[in-house]
């Protein structure tokens, strides 16, 4: 298990050298999304307005409040990817999306997706949004305000993380190993119970 | 016969909501440490390391630990020593629960189910969800307060299982839901279970089962032995913190019951993230406030 630090924008060759199990820290600029994000985006058939080439998406939806007409940070974290999933294929095929920062992961299309150009899925500790607060130093801009809280939100990160890779470019993918793993065991665990 | 200042109730709401925000119940993160201590997966170590920094962090830095502001829940109790006009006190509940919202500030994550429209301050039709009981024995009233998150609370069944399923039925039916749950709902979760009653009473006891401090069994010793049988086989299915494997998948299991009728078996899951977050104040007759959690 590798550890690694990368920088945004990442390119194809940061995404493929990553693998499940590895740890990586990011810094630069990443985007916050959220379900109203993406509807727009693919039911509503709208470009994002900002380019998202090699960029690093979160799934949030932060707690802000205005000082001197920007937007700063009051608690920000991060919401369950699953939701997300009939989306993600799009982001990174039509734009470019090269890695997912979320928890509790995504589905088949994704992994598929991210498998054939050359993108992962971030896990992150749910939960622990007082730390992701604190790595991220500023909102340096807000794009579909209208979606408040579910906009793009352009967040700067000093060594946002631990991140897990959880789903990798070459077919990894933690969570389905870590069920697969728990239904063998839990074979065991039902006859001990008596419950088959 | 001791008189309610309802001000003092809308204030004690209002703290309520924010100290569940932002400080973990002192068993939560007991429970947290016991289980790094026996944790064998480095990657699931280094979660739940993670997980016990944030909390330092949050309480170093008068941050929220979380960004889900939840669903607020208020669970009040009134003693016999009080006279309680019940419209005005669940108005005061109500009014703490916008003003904490607004005066923090913090995200409202309430909306409309049809329109999907925010609300403003945390409050909508029905919303914050606000129980009474009572209690011959108890001087004033307690509040406890939780705001509950979305990703745990998607993670919710209920099923009317036969009496013929029995016990075993439901053993059955509450580890094929947390084993299909995997990580989603934030992992080491706190699994809440409601045995009887009838449908919707069987999934309050579900949430009731959470307001439970963990590490304190059910005092029935059968029930306990229950709660104590499914956290070791959930805890053997290896799903771990954040669904990325490890030995601690739950770090309790909370178990309540009602009776039910000759021909019913009902019974709730309702599961709960680490953080299992809630705070408690007892307000005396006398005009005295303590808070807990």
């Amino acid at each position: 298990m590798a550890q690694f630090t990368l920088a945004t924008p990442v390119t194809e060759h940061d995404m493929r050298q990553l693998r499940v199990g590895d740890s990586v820290s990011l810094n630069g600029v990443i985007f916050g999304i959220r379900d109203a994000t993406q509807r727009r985006i693919f039911d509503d058939g709208v470009a994002p307005p900002v380019d998202l080439h090699g960029a690093i998406c979160l799934h949030t939806a932060p707690n802000v409040k205005k000082e001197d007409g920007r937007y700063v940070p009051v608690c920000i974290g991060t919401t369950t990817s699953t939701r997300m999933e009939r989306f993600t294929p799009g982001l990174i095929e039509q734009y470019g999306v090269r890695g997912i920062v979320g928890k509790a992961g995504l589905g088949e299309g994704s992994a598929r997706a991210m498998q054939r150009y050359g993108a992962c899925y971030l896990a992150i500790v749910g939960g622990a949004a007082a730390l992701e607060t604190t790595q991220i130093e500023a909102i340096e801009a807000v794009y579909w305000e209208d979606l408040m809280p579910e906009c793009i939100w352009q967040l700067r990160v000093n060594m946002l993380g631990p991140l897990t890779v959880a789903i990798d470019a070459h077919g990894g993918n933690l969570y389905e190993q870590v069920r697969e793993d728990a239904a063998k065991r839990m074979r065991d665990v039902y006859r001990e119970l008596g419950l088959e | 016969m001791g008189q309610i200042d309802y001000g003092q109730v809308q204030r004690t709401a209002s703290d309520l909501y924010v100290r569940a925000l932002k400080l973990i119940p002192p068993d939560v993160t007991a429970a947290i440490e016991r289980a790094l201590e026996h944790e064998t997966k480095s990657g699931a170590r280094d979660i739940l390391q993670t997980i016990l920094k944030n909390v330092r962090v949050a309480l170093d830095r008068n941050l929220m630990v979380c960004q889900d502001t939840g669903i607020p829940i208020y669970k009040v109790k009134i003693g016999s020593n009080v006279s309680v006009d019940g419209t005005k006190l669940e108005a005061a509940i109500r009014a703490g629960c916008a003003d904490a919202c607004v005066t923090h500030p913090f995200r409202s994550s309430i909306c409309d189910p049809l329109t999907r429209q925010n609300r403003p301050d945390s409050t909508g039709d029905h919303i914050p969800v606000v129980d009474f009981s009572f209690a011959a024995d108890l001087d004033g009233i307690e509040i406890r307060m939780m705001p509950k998150g979305s990703g745990s609370e998607n993670m919710t069944w209920m099923k009317m299982l036969l009496p013929a399923d029995g016990v075993k039925g439901v053993k059955k039916f509450v580890l094929d839901c947390v084993l299909r749950a995997g990580g989603q709902g934030c992992t080491p979760s706190l699994i809440g279970i409601g045995v009887g009653g009838t449908a919707e009473l069987a999934v309050k006891l579900a949430k009731e089962a959470l307001f439970r401090p963990i590490g304190r069994p059910h005092p029935d010793e059968r029930i306990a032995a229950l709660e104590r049988e499914l956290l070791d086989a959930i805890n053997r299915s290896g799903i771990g913190p954040m669904g990325l494997g490890g030995d601690t998948t739950s770090l309790g299991v909370h178990i309540e019951t009602a009776d039910t009728h000759i021909t019913m078996n009902p019974v709730a899951v309702n599961s709960q993230c680490w953080r299992s977050e809630r705070a408690s104040a007892h307000m005396y007759a006398d005009g005295r406030i303590e808070f807990g959690y």
